[in-house]
């Protein structure tokens, strides 16, 4: 489970002074279901992963994930959780087999346990034709692939993602998609960031609005149409963040 | 902190630098081809230079000495010289290199060499141009042996024996051993390679390892996992300090191996113990463990300094200035005339440089050893525990 209260994130920039990257933002996502934080760019979203995933520590407000303490207990949470962004890539100079042995080891994984667990991966998601080539050296598809291993080695409870299908082709975005319902019907808990309406729409259990660093609406899709009165999200979407902007 | 994930990250970082040729060849196979390339290379082009400017006859001027034709006519019957005409221009052609030197024959010179109060001759050269300087030489060889045998037939017209101009001879002697000749002689050039070395072999790791993982976008990857922070920092400083000492360790081994077929090349000559010096294996092993505090300095700072940067290219942008700072206490330290001190022993660089040199002359100043160890020490250890503080940083690691 994934739970935050008043999460604020400050950034000190030079010029523009102080940034609220996020803020105030309290949500909830429970086991078995995914929630999808919607917002454009700039909105707060990769901030508020971030933070959820450790690499960021918040400047005021509590988060929990996997019943740990972000702030106080970080390795812990980030041993309970799998995070795939864009920017976490792949080291070229390893082989696919390699990359999953390593991240296993930063884990913890006994290596009988891990040699069994990468078999597992393997088999599920048909990478053996390419688990000892060079990850310089694998399609878009692949490496995918690889990632999605790396980041399930040590079966995290806590499942984030921060718009892995950004400059993805169709095929590619659609195994993620697919991936992140596998995800869910495994009863793992999933917060998946994104600007791309149709991919909310078809994945998301609940949807956070997320705008300026604030969470501006959340519901069920249905919930957030009959709030708007909207048919379409892009167009729900559309209307709260510029009911929020004219306030 | 644990060892088991410093270690993990250690091996992957170093089987990732194993096929990462930029690291290879700045750890490995330019420490190994500089040494013997520079010694070989330049030091057989600079003496086959030497030797051709030798075997040049020197084109000279001789400049007036109409009374004295029989000085002239011997200088151009010597084969030492081709005696050119002489020509008022006598100074442009010496500096346009058209003619080597010139000799100035005062008037009434041959008649003063009877009496044995004969005028100065002045020698012109180009100063500092080698050929211009081996005329001028040769020219005074000449005028030497002249005087020579003026003095022992002006001594024998008296009656005496030419040695009363020479009453006695001074010898000179090297009582050193050959390996603290050779560790005075190369002592300060090899602790400037091996302390380059040291630089440049963590130069290219501690790029990649930081500003290369932002850049790749892995550095975000593995933060995700459950390492602490610490034990990442030190995984990637123990790679980033592996090239150092490698560099180190091929720089010596290449030095070593060049000096001992320099001497093989040259077995037999009478040049040999001038021209190849030895050294003292034990100073080399002694400048190897001196190496290693200054290593892990460097490796820290450039780790520190390479974590700032957004890339690559930033990186290095950033870490070619530490080389040049770092270079000019190096150059300090192998000046002659500069000699180790408490002072200087607290001064990072400057102090591992000219305690190097000494050790290679086989001298070893234990108190100041220990103070050198004990002062780089603290400093390293304050450069790595800054590399810790500046990982955690967000506005470090997260530079946009």
């Amino acid at each position: 489970m994934i739970q935050t209260h008043l999460l604020t994130k400050v950034f000190q920039d030079r010029k523009k002074g102080e940034i609220r990257g996020t803020d105030s933002l309290s949500l909830r996502v429970d086991p078995g279901r995914i929630y999808g934080l919607l917002g454009a760019n700039g909105a707060g979203k990769t901030t508020t992963l971030r933070m959820l995933a450790t690499l960021l520590k918040p400047t005021s407000g509590s988060a929990v994930v996997a019943g740990h303490d972000v702030v106080r207990e970080p390795d812990q949470v980030r041993a309970q959780v799998g995070f795939l962004a864009t920017s976490t890539a792949l080291y070229a100079r390893l082989t696919a087999r390699e990359m999953i042995t390593y991240f296993g080891r930063l884990n913890r994984l006994p290596e009988p346990a891990l040699r069994t667990r990468i078999r597992l991966l393997a088999d599920e998601l048909d990478m053996h034709e390419f688990l000892d080539r060079r990850c310089d050296k694998l399609s878009t598809g692949m490496k995918q692939k690889t990632s999605i291993a790396r980041m399930l080695i040590h079966d995290p409870q806590v499942m984030i993602f921060d718009e892995p299908t950004l400059g993805l082709d169709v095929m590619a975005a659609r195994a993620i998609v697919a991936f992140v319902r596998q995800c869910r019907d495994r009863g793992k808990t999933v917060i998946y960031s994104t600007h791309v309406m149709s991919e909310a729409e078809k994945l998301c259990d609940v949807i956070g609005i997320i705008h300026g660093g604030k969470l501006r609406a959340e519901g069920t899709l249905a919930e957030l149409r009959a709030r708007t009165g909207e048919a379409d999200l892009e167009d729900s979407f559309v209307k709260i963040v510029s009911m929020e902007d004219e306030k | 902190m644990s060892l088991g994930t410093i270690g993990t990250i250690y091996a992957k970082e170093f089987r990732d630098s194993l096929r990462d040729r930029r690291t290879l060849f700045s750890a490995l196979v330019a420490p190994t081809l500089i040494i013997p390339v520079m010694m070989f290379g330049i030091g057989t082009l600079a003496s086959r230079v030497v030797s051709q400017a030798t075997k040049e006859v020197p084109r000279i001027m001789v400049i007036g000495g109409a009374d004295s034709p029989s000085v002239r006519s011997d200088l151009e019957k010597s084969g030492r010289f081709h005696v050119e005409s002489a020509s008022a221009d006598w100074k442009t052609l010496i500096s346009d290199k058209k003619v080597r030197a010139a000799v100035e024959i005062p008037p009434g010179f041959e008649k003063g060499l009877e009496s044995g109060l004969a005028p100065s001759i002045s020698l012109y050269d180009f100063d500092g141009e080698l050929k211009s300087g081996i005329a001028v030489g040769q020219l005074k060889n000449y005028f030497n042996e002249l005087r020579e045998r003026t003095t022992a037939r002006l001594l024998a017209a008296r009656g005496l024996p030419a040695s009363v101009a020479r009453p006695f001879e001074v010898l000179q002697a090297n009582v050193a051993p050959p390996a603290k000749t050779g560790g005075n002689l190369l002592g300060g050039l090899v602790s400037y390679v091996i302390l380059l070395f040291c630089i440049i072999g963590a130069m290219y790791p501690a790029i990649d390892l930081a500003a290369g993982e932002k850049e790749r976008g892995t550095m975000e990857t593995l933060l995700c996992c459950p390492a602490a922070r610490t034990d990442i920092v030190l995984g990637k400083f123990l790679m980033v300090l592996t090239g150092s000492m490698a560099a180190v360790a091929c720089s010596l081994v290449s030095t070593g191996l060049t000096l001992v077929l320099m001497g093989l090349a040259l077995a037999g000559s009478a040049k040999k113990v001038s021209l190849v010096p030895t050294i003292d294996p034990l100073g080399m092993l002694g400048v190897l463990g001196m190496v290693i505090p200054v290593a892990i300095l460097f490796s820290a700072l450039l780790f520190t300094i390479s974590l700032f940067a957004k890339g690559h290219k930033e990186a290095q942008t950033y870490v070619t200035p530490v080389l040049f700072l770092a270079i000019i206490p190096i150059v300090v330290g192998i000046l002659p005339g500069i000699d180790l001190n408490l002072t200087l022993a607290l001064v990072p660089i400057l102090n591992i440089s000219l305690v190097c040199k000494e050790m290679l002359s086989g001298v070893w100043h234990w108190n100041y050893i220990a103070v050198i160890l004990g002062s780089t020490m603290v400093y390293a250890s304050a450069a790595l525990a800054l590399a810790v503080r500046m990982f955690k940083r967000e506005d470090v690691i997260f530079r946009t």
